[in-house]
């Protein structure tokens, strides 16, 4: 009974999320938008030359991942808090950090799901092989949820902030270290036909360890700021 | 033990103590350091840097995880001092671990040839390093100093999760990279005129903590609890 009413809670949460996400269209491809620009201006920086860009793909793709969905934080809890539904969402009955779940779930569907689908284009245009592009994919899959769950926790706490924006990066690039650091190792290694089941598996443990982890953290974050 | 007004009292009759046994200590420490320990044999008198460069990082984890620890005992007993600590241990600790960078930079120069290497240890400080500020423009970013304190202490519970991570995953990266570089103390023994310097360099530093911690709780607790009765007798007495 009671824990029925829990999913209910969870899957209109998350139903609510996307609907508000679907109706401001605008805002929902500004990620989009940004990470296409960001490896655009690689080349353009670069010059170019196809082998150095080979080379360097998988980090510029990655490196321009996390900085998207970085920007994209803010839309999690801001709107939210400003309306005040944030502070009716910590005052029902249900565990705030299922609730939080739910949110991260749906800003990831909304921000990270098209920065993984719009990647394999990239990565050709990058001129990345197509089993590269299957790795850097996976990858992607594996690491973006990741990235919006550590977010989740920094943005809880600086969404009471007027100028969070570059205190937000501050706090959220050095824990994003090494979701970068076993993704591009995996493309790296996998270009050169090297086993990457390792780096895949520390991967899905980081997503696994984020899914448990932050949403406490998060609600506690969320409280403090709406204290 | 953990009121604001017999703490402030005590850390008081504390400091004097803590500050003559820290420069004392660091006295000693250097002397043995810089003058009685032998010359290595194969990096000659540039080694001796070590006698700040490793009590300095050993202190920028310590300082992280005790930043941790009273942060978590703030945040589950409601204990005021137990979040000044926490905040207060910030700038030290990121004193430590910028201290640690720029002498390990500095020891590179003649052993590396170069001021920075992309080495996993000194990767791993820098990005505590900025872990540290980021617990620091936490704190200065929310004006509620209660509410700050609090969001730092669950910011620093956080990090000290992901210090290992971070660790292991720039060490990994640095491995598969490049080669290994000059790695300092795998050696499989130091000599015990060396290392009894390095110890008594490792105590001085924690007291050090210790005292400049004290010195900056005594600062936090008066302008906190500015409005209370005890700091205005305080203030009337002097």
């Amino acid at each position: 009974m009671n824990k029925s009413k829990l999913t209910a809670a969870f899957l209109a949460l998350l139903k609510r999320d996307l609907t508000l996400a679907f109706r401001h269209r605008a805002e929902l491809f500004n990620p989009f938008l940004f990470f296409i620009l960001v490896v655009t201006l690689f080349p353009l920086a670069t010059g170019a030359e196809s082998k150095l860009l080979q080379t360097i793909a998988p980090a510029i793709i990655w490196v321009a991942a996390l900085l998207a969905s970085m920007l994209s934080l803010d839309a999690i809890f801001r709107s939210d808090f400003e309306d005040g539904s944030l502070e009716l969402l910590l005052l029902n009955s249900h565990p705030t950090s299922v609730l939080v779940l739910a949110k991260v779930l749906a800003h990831w569907l909304i921000t990270g799901l098209p920065l993984v689908l719009i990647a394999p284009f990239l990565a050709l245009f990058l001129g990345l092989d197509q089993d590269v592009i299957v790795l850097l994919v996976i990858t992607l899959l594996l690491g973006t949820p990741v990235l919006s769950f550590i977010g989740a926790v920094a943005m809880a706490l600086t969404v009471g902030l007027k100028r969070g924006g570059i205190l937000l990066s501050l706090l959220v690039l050095p824990l994003y270290v090494p979701v970068l650091i076993f993704s591009t190792n995996a493309i790296e290694m996998g270009a050169s036909g090297l086993p990457v089941t390792a780096q895949l598996w520390i991967l899905s443990s980081l997503l696994l360890l984020s899914i448990t982890l932050t949403p406490w953290p998060t609600a506690a974050a969320l409280k403090l700021s709406l204290s | 033990m953990s009121s604001p007004p017999f703490f402030y009292k005590t850390a008081g009759q504390w400091t004097p103590w803590l500050a003559g046994l820290s420069i004392i200590l660091l006295l000693v420490g250097l002397y043995g350091g810089l003058i009685y320990a032998p010359t290595d044999y194969q990096q000659g008198e540039s080694y001796r840097i070590i006698y700040i460069h490793v009590p300095a990082a050993w202190m920028s984890l310590f300082v992280y995880v005790a930043m941790a620890v009273s942060g978590a005992i703030g945040l589950i007993w409601r204990i005021k001092l137990a979040e000044i600590v926490t905040v207060c241990s910030a700038p030290v600790g990121a004193g430590f671990t910028l201290l640690a960078l720029v002498t390990g930079s500095l020891w590179g120069k003649p052993m590396w040839g170069t001021y920075w290497v992309w080495d996993a240890r000194l990767t791993s400080e820098l990005l505590l390093l900025f872990l540290y500020l980021g617990v620091m423009s936490l704190y200065s970013a929310i004006p509620d100093k209660r509410v700050a304190s609090r969001a730092v202490a669950l910011l620093a519970l956080v990090g000290v999760v992901n210090i290992p991570i971070i660790h292991y995953s720039v060490e990994w990266w640095n491995t598969l990279h490049q080669g290994p570089t000059v790695t300092k103390f795998d050696k499989p023994s130091i000599d015990i005129r060396m290392l009894v310097p390095l110890l008594i360099m490792a105590v001085a530093f924690k007291v050090f903590y210790v005292w400049s911690l004290f010195l900056r709780i005594r600062v936090e607790l008066i302008e906190r609890e500015r409005n209370t009765q005890w700091v205005k007798a305080l203030v009337q007495t002097k």
